[in-house]
Order: structure tokens, then C-alpha cells, then sequence
């Protein structure tokens, strides 16, 4: 315990990243440093004079994963380049890169002072929102690789998506808020010249008619070009025989349209111009907040950026960067630490390891000898391998790889959203009444029949119905996300709300994924730290992983003789030396220190303890409280591992809880479908890299991740580690939301109802409609956005006191 | 009628609200709110002074950090 207290008292912090440097700092220029990283991007801006960013924000570097250089290397290949750039000529290129690192001020004065560290780059310009800079560079004084890998040097190392859809989604955004803006102006115009209607001013004489058709012709973009979309959608829905919520609302604003131009043309009256501009300027802004609550989202990561777009091949006596789809059967390739195998090859080195996470899904790496085959897919751990290629590949394969379609299931369509199921039956019973008004209404004064009819379609138009949704919802995963809670759409609240069973995975989600505190008591010395870090990378026990995380060493030895031993520890043999790493037992220390909270890891060299470790409990903080606050749901444990840390689990968790460990990701998608076939509603929450098949198999899947920006495959909704006790809330808060938007359905039918007898007793005049319609979506959407900032008040308070 | 030449010019007054609008839309003005606001403060460095007016842009611009 006190030597804990100590470590802290002298902890130094890196000046780059702000994390503790550990035992050993490393000094350049009278500042400590926690790794050779770090280091590296201070020499970098020292020796270019732009040491101000390490004024303008308190250690603004994050510690990145060291990118390799070379991941870039195939950046100038036409093709490549082709889709990368925004702009070519011989003087001039255009890029825009994505960059996640992005966070700060300093961030951005760095990033815009590019041109000072990078003679080729002309002028760049961060986009904070989007964590994006475009570059121009000269192309003739240095190419697009190396403007890419000076942003990786110094620690913004570009995501490289070969996506081209991906300016797609931003134009329609764009789009969405022009027709708002049409649609205000038009509304605000159109309420104007109606006022003498409203007021009843008698003596316009020609005004009046002048005053309607400005207000005819302010409709016209409203309708065909404001409210576009909804036609679209509904004509659609039409098409595949389903009826969405757009159906009635183009069902109302056609309606209204058609009522109006009609009113105007025969000169029969005013029509109804202001109350349809108002609605499609009030659904607009439904659409819009719902754009929003999506944008800040970036949801989509695309695990493609982790793809190799080259990699080295043996040519002419040269290694030289290949893309991959240009790979040929027989060509040599040098694949290193951390990157991943392009296609199916046979080894040509030693031996190597490969961990295969990715495609199956276990964590154990894999050893292959000389003549083994390799298969695509696999990341390299260790020493560079050289590799023959068998089997051609390219991008698209590898994607496939990973969206292995047994991993893949039709999880939307089972859920069919609550208001599409509301929007059928609505249609439905507004048509019957309408039908039914107008016949009466025929056999009673035939004049007015379908005057009443098209009255019936336009005060039904539910458009407060289409507006409780966005703001219910949204409005919820706005205050998720807020709380580190990123959910993929609004579906996902609904699902939340019935989960009745929750599974946890064991690494990464209840125990710690990344970066626990480590204390090394023992000398630790270079060549000590150096020897210790070979023997724990060959290892993918999640103990290794920290460790060899903890020590930060860049390109470590490979060991020879390796043995892991599942539950107790590795040995291995570097040079003369016999390593071993593991518990006490198995390094045969005899007197076991227990330090409260922490896991101990000793480390033997020749059978003599030289040191140990000391690492912070593995189980998440707040986790066992949370569990227990999730009462009414079943919980399990679902683990790939094989059962070392059953105990630990049992203590944190409580025996109730059935925990089943060796489980294959397959066999964990098995057991949430047998679940749901019991009629259980399962949410999975794990790491979302060798759960993922579960994660997609099971009702809501949650991927829980410790850095922000970093890469999870297609899940429901992605939970920050730190939030992860705030689950319980999240459910609550969730069932709550459903029950929100109920009330706020209700609300809206009783307006509904309303209107409907003003309209089925042909007194619906243009000011009754005008005073009701924007009442109720107003009214609508005052209570959705109270109560769900109401209840999710009680969030913030539990937040401050985690 | 009076009243007509008013309504007209009031409504091209508001055409051309709207159209700068949309042009400032278009021009992306409303990209990034944030970047902007914290370019201006970045000040032109000198390679001589540079230690000295670091440590002040740090006070200046400290109240920036996100």
C-alpha cells in the first residue's frame, strides 16, 4: 500500500501525453518523457521551433498506438491517390485527411502550421467538428506519402479510408437544411399576408386577392422543394408495400395543397397555405434536430482503415510498397509488427506469431513455422515476417473476411419501429373516417362533401406524431451521448427499453481493456525493460498486453523456446537467460506479497526474482454496485479466456451470477440465439472485436471502448470504459423515453381528435387550422423536450459522483 | 396603392436576406463554428522571441482549452 502511495507522490508526467512515465522516464531537453513516442514528436517540434504547442493546452499529445511509416507508403499509387485527393494538378494537390487525434487548440495551431515541418505543404486548415484537415502541397516538392507520414510522426496519424461515399451523407445534410430555411422564410411571408384573414379586415377589395396568391406562390417551394422528401419516402414505402410514418404526412400535406390551390383558383376562399408551410416548416425541424443528434455521432467507423493499402514486396532487389490488389501468386512480402496479412501466403521466415482476433475471434495468437501457411486476415505480432503469397487478394476480400456473413444478421428488420407501426394503423382509421365523413356528408349537402373529406386528411396530418419521435428519442441519445453513450439510431432507445437479459464479455468490458496503473517494484533497467517486454508481446493474455503496454518498448526481440502457460504465466529464453512471467506460484516466489486491488505478475530471470509488477485490479470500478442495480434482468458472463480470473470475477459480481468461460465467439452467438429464441431480449456488451458475431446476433449490442476515436465494428451503440456503472441508468432512462413518447402520442391524438371534430363538422375555417396545427406539434414537442431533460437530470448527479 | 409597392419591396428585401443566407450556407460558414474562433488568436511568431511570447499566447489563449 505505501509503496503505492509513494509512486504516486513522485509520479512524473510525460510532457507530451500527461500519462505517468513510469519508473524510468525518459529526459530530452530537461523535460521527462513516458516512451520513445512521445519523444520523438518533441525532438520533432523542437527542432522546427514550434514548441508553443505544448503552451497553448496542458500536454496536448496522445499516446497513439505507434502507426508504422510505411502504412502510408502506398499512398502515391495512382489508383490510390486517385481517391484520395480532391484536387490534382502538377502544382497544386488538394487532400483531406481524417483525423481523429484531433481534440484541442493546440491540435489545431499545429495541424495549421504544417508548412513549417513539412516543406512541401502549402497552407492546411483544420475542421474541429469534422477532426478533419485539407492540405494543399506542392506535389513537385514531396508527395502525399510523406505529407502523411510527417502527420503520423508527429502523432496525428491520418485514417485512410478508401470509402469514396463518404462526402455523400454531408450533402444531404446540407440539403436538409436549405429546404428549412426555405420553408421558415415561406412560413414567416405566408403568416404575414394572413393576418388580415385572421383579423377579418373586410376592406381589402383587391388586396385580398393579391394577398392570396402571394401566398400560393410562397407554397410552391414549400411543397416541391421543402417537403420533396417526404413524397419520396412515402411513394417508396408505398412501393414495398409498407407504410412508414411519411405516408400520412404526404397523405396531409398533399392534401392541404391540393384543398388550397383549389380555394384560391375557384376563389372560393383563403385556403390553408399558412398552416401547410407551418407544418412542413415544423417537421423540417424535427429532421433537422435529428441530423444533428446523428452528426455528432460518427458512428460508422470503418474498420477498413485498419486494412494494409500496401505493403512491402520484394522487386528488383528492393523492398518496395505494392498495393494489394495489385499482389501477384509468388511475390514476396515482408509484413511487420501489427500489420495485417493481405492474403493467404506461405512463411518463408522461422517462425511468427498471429493473432487472428479479427477473423475468429480468438485472442490466442497463433504460431506458425517456416512452409506454414498464413492465412489473410491475421495481424503480425513481433518480428517482421516475409511471406510468400498463394492466393490473390484485395480489399474487398479482406472486407469480407471481416463481415464474415455468419456474423451478420438482419437486426433492424425484426424491430419495426414503434411509429411506423403507429404511422399503419393511423393511416388506416384517418382514411376510414375521412371516407366515411365524406359520405355522410354526400347524402346530407353534396356541395360540401369533399370539402369535409380533404378538411378530415389535413387536420389529421400527424405531425406532431413525427415530431415526438425525433425529439423523445434524439433528445435521449443526445444526453447518452453527452454521458459517453453513443447509440446508432433511435431504434436502439426502443430496444434498450426491453432488454430483460444482459451479457457481459469478460476482457475489456468488465476488467480493463487498456491502461491500467502499473507499478514495477525492482530495478528496472533498460536492458531489463527491453528483455521483459520480448517475452511478455509473444503473449495475448490481457495481463501481457499491460505489461508490454506499461514498458512501451518500439521493436522488441523475439524470444525463443516460448511457452505459455494458460493461467500461470510465459516462460521463454532470450539468449542464456530463462524468463519467466507470471503468478507467484509459477515464477516460485515464496512469499507472495498481496497488495489490495492489484494483480501481482513476478518475473524471474534463471529462476531468481528480479522484480514484479504490480497491477491495478483489472475489474472495473463501480462495476459489482451496477450489476447489482440492474435488478430484474438476468446477467451473465460470457468469456473467451479460460476461467484464470473465475475468482476474481465471483468476488467482484457475486455467486448468483453464471459465468461461462472458453467460449468461442461462435458458441457466445449461439448462446444469445438460444436465448432469444426463449424469448429473452439480450443485450450484449463486450470489447466488439472478438465478440462481434454476439454483438450483432443479440437484440441491442453495446461495444465498450476506452479510447474515444477508436475502431469498433458496426454495433448498436458504443459505451465509454469510464461509464460503463452508469449502465443501469442508461436502461431506466431508456424504458423512461418509451414511456415519454407515449405521452406524447396521446397528447397528439387528443389534438387529433380535436380536429377531427372541427373538420367532421365542416367547421375546420383556415384560423382554427392555423391555431391548431402549430399548437400541437409545438406542445408536442415542449413536452418531449422537458421530460427528457427532467429525468435525465438525475444522470448528472450520479455522473459529478463518479 | 401604395400598400403594393411596400409589400413588393418588403418581400425583395427578404428574397435577398434569404439568398445571403443561402449563400452563406453554401460558402460553409456554418462548417466549423469552433476552428475560427481560435485561428484569430494564433499570432505570427517570430524565430527570435519565440520563447517569450509562447509563455504569453499560453495566458492569452489558456481560457480556449476545450
Amino acid at each position: 500500500m505505501s509503496r503505492a502511495a509513494t509512486a504516486v507522490e513522485q509520479e512524473v508526467k510525460c510532457r507530451h501525453c500527461n500519462l505517468p512515465c513510469g519508473e524510468e522516464p525518459l529526459w530530452f531537453d530537461d523535460e521527462p518523457f513516458c516512451c520513445a513516442g512521445c519523444k520523438m514528436v518533441y525532438e520533432i517540434l523542437k527542432e522546427n521551433d514550434l514548441c508553443r504547442y505544448y503552451h497553448l493546452s496542458d500536454a496536448p499529445g496522445k499516446k497513439e498506438e505507434v502507426v508504422d511509416q510505411a502504412r502510408y507508403a502506398g499512398l502515391d499509387q495512382p489508383e490510390i491517390r486517385k481517391q484520395l485527393v480532391d484536387f490534382d494538378s502538377p502544382e497544386l494537390t488538394r487532400v483531406l485527411f481524417s483525423v481523429p487525434a484531433i481534440h484541442c487548440v493546440s491540435c489545431i495551431w499545429l495541424l495549421e502550421n504544417l508548412h513549417r515541418l513539412c516543406e512541401p505543404v502549402l497552407r492546411s486548415e483544420v475542421n474541429f467538428a469534422r477532426k478533419t484537415v485539407t492540405i494543399d502541397f506542392d506535389p513537385s516538392r514531396g508527395s502525399l506519402t510523406r505529407v502523411a507520414q510527417t502527420l503520423a510522426s508527429i502523432g496525428y496519424p491520418p485514417t485512410i479510408n478508401l470509402k469514396a461515399g463518404e462526402g455523400t451523407r454531408v450533402i444531404k445534410k446540407d440539403q436538409l437544411v436549405y429546404q428549412l430555411a426555405i420553408a421558415g422564410f415561406c412560413f414567416g411571408n405566408i403568416m404575414l399576408y394572413s393576418f388580415p384573414e385572421y383579423f377579418g379586415i373586410e376592406r381589402l377589395g383587391t388586396l385580398r386577392g393579391i394577398f392570396f396568391w402571394l401566398n400560393a406562390a410562397l407554397a410552391i417551394p414549400v411543397v416541391f422543394y421543402s417537403a420533396r422528401d417526404y413524397f419520396i419516402s412515402a411513394w417508396n414505402s408505398l412501393l414495398q408495400r409498407r407504410i412508414n410514418i411519411d405516408v400520412p404526412l404526404a397523405l396531409g400535406i398533399g392534401s392541404l395543397f391540393l384543398r388550397s390551390a383549389w380555394e384560391i383558383l375557384s376563389g372560393y376562399g383563403p385556403g390553408y397555405f399558412d398552416s401547410l408551410s407551418g407544418l412542413v416548416f415544423f417537421l423540417l425541424i424535427g429532421r433537422w434536430f435529428q441530423a444533428k443528434t446523428y452528426q455528432s455521432l460518427a458512428f460508422d467507423r470503418d474498420y477498413r482503415s485498419y486494412f494494409p493499402l500496401a505493403v512491402l514486396r520484394w522487386r528488383d532487389g528492393d523492398w518496395k510498397s505494392a498495393i494489394v490488389h495489385d499482389l501477384q501468386e509468388g511475390d514476396t512480402l515482408r509484413i511487420r509488427n501489427n500489420e495485417i496479412v493481405p492474403a493467404d501466403a506461405i512463411m518463408k521466415s522461422e517462425e511468427a506469431w498471429f493473432d487472428y482476433s479479427f477473423v475468429t475471434g480468438e485472442s490466442r495468437p497463433v504460431k506458425v513455422l517456416v512452409d506454414g501457411t498464413v492465412y489473410a486476415g491475421g495481424r503480425v505480432i513481433g518480428k517482421p515476417v516475409d511471406l510468400v503469397v498463394v492466393k490473390k487478394s484485395s480489399q474487398s476480400y479482406l472486407t469480407s473476411l471481416w463481415n464474415d456473413q455468419s456474423h451478420k444478421k438482419e437486426n433492424e428488420g425484426r424491430y419495426k419501429l414503434w411509429i411506423d407501426r403507429a404511422a399503419y394503423y393511423f393511416t388506416f382509421v384517418v382514411l376510414v373516417v375521412a371516407l366515411a365523413t365524406g359520405v355522410v356528408w354526400y347524402l346530407r349537402d353534396p356541395s360540401r362533401a369533399w370539402l369535409v373529406f380533404t378538411s378530415v386528411l389535413i387536420v389529421a396530418c400527424p405531425c406532431a406524431l413525427a415530431l415526438s419521435g425525433p425529439f423523445t428519442f434524439g433528445g435521449m441519445m443526445r444526453v447518452f451521448g453527452r454521458h459517453g453513450f453513443y447509440l446508432k439510431n433511435a431504434g436502439v432507445v426502443e430496444r434498450l427499453a426491453t432488454v430483460n437479459q444482459v451479457i457481459f464479455d469478460k476482457t475489456g468490458t468488465i476488467t480493463h481493456g487498456s491502461r491500467p496503473k502499473i507499478d514495477f517494484s525492482g530495478i528496472l533497467t533498460r536492458s531489463l525493460r527491453a528483455k521483459i517486454a520480448a517475452v511478455v508481446q509473444t503473449s495475448a493474455h490481457p495481463l501481457s498486453v499491460a505489461i508490454a503496454q506499461f514498458l512501451a518498448v518500439p521493436d522488441p526481440m523475439s524470444p525463443s523456446d516460448v511457452r505459455e502457460f494458460a493461467g500461470k504465466g510465459i516462460q521463454a529464453r532470450l539468449g542464456d537467460d530463462i524468463f519467466k512471467v507470471g503468478s507467484a506460484s509459477f515464477a516460485g516466489c515464496k512469499e507472495e506479497t498481496i497488495v489490495r486491488n492489484t494483480t501481482t505478475v513476478y518475473v524471474t530471470v534463471n529462476d531468481e526474482v528480479v522484480g514484479s509488477f504490480h497491477i491495478e485490479n483489472m475489474i472495473r470500478s463501480g462495476l459489482s454496485t451496477m450489476i447489482k442495480r440492474l435488478h430484474g434482468k438476468e446477467v451473465a458472463v460470457l468469456s473467451g479466456d479460460h476461467g484464470a480470473d473465475r475468482q476474481l470475477l465471483r468476488d467482484a459480481l457475486g455467486p448468483e451470477t453464471p459465468m461461462f468461460f472458453g467460449q468461442s465467439p461462435y458458441e457466445k452467438a449461439d448462446f444469445i440465439r438460444i436465448l432469444q429464441e426463449k424469448g429473452r431480449t439480450v443485450m450484449m456488451v463486450g470489447d466488439g472485436l472478438n465478440d462481434a458475431g454476439a454483438l450483432r446476433e443479440c437484440s441491442v449490442g453495446v461495444a465498450v471502448t476506452d479510447h474515444t476515436g477508436f475502431f469498433t465494428p458496426a454495433t448498436d451503440a458504443i459505451l465509454l470504459g469510464s461509464q460503463l456503472p452508469l449502465l443501469d441508468r442508461f436502461l431506466s432512462l431508456s424504458k423512461t423515453a418509451t414511456r415519454i413518447l407515449v405521452a406524447s402520442f396521446m397528447l397528439s391524438f387528443g389534438y387529433n381528435v380535436v380536429g377531427m371534430t372541427f373538420a367532421v363538422s365542416g367547421m375546420l375555417t383556415p384560423l382554427v387550422a392555423a391555431i391548431l396545427m402549430p399548437l400541437s406539434s409545438i406542445s408536442v414537442v415542449a413536452l418531449a423536450t422537458l421530460s427528457v431533460s427532467a429525468v435525465t437530470l438525475s444522470l448528472r448527479s450520479k455522473q459529478k459522483a463518479l | 396603392m401604395i400598400i403594393v409597392l411596400l409589400i413588393t419591396v418588403s418581400l425583395t428585401i427578404a428574397v435577398v436576406f434569404l439568398l445571403a443566407f443561402l449563400w452563406s450556407l453554401r460558402s460553409g460558414q456554418y462548417e466549423d463554428t469552433y476552428t475560427p474562433s481560435v485561428r484569430m488568436l494564433f499570432e505570427d511568431e517570430t524565430k527570435t522571441d519565440g520563447s517569450k511570447k509562447s509563455e504569453e499566447g499560453a495566458e492569452k489563449s489558456s481560457p480556449l482549452k476545450s
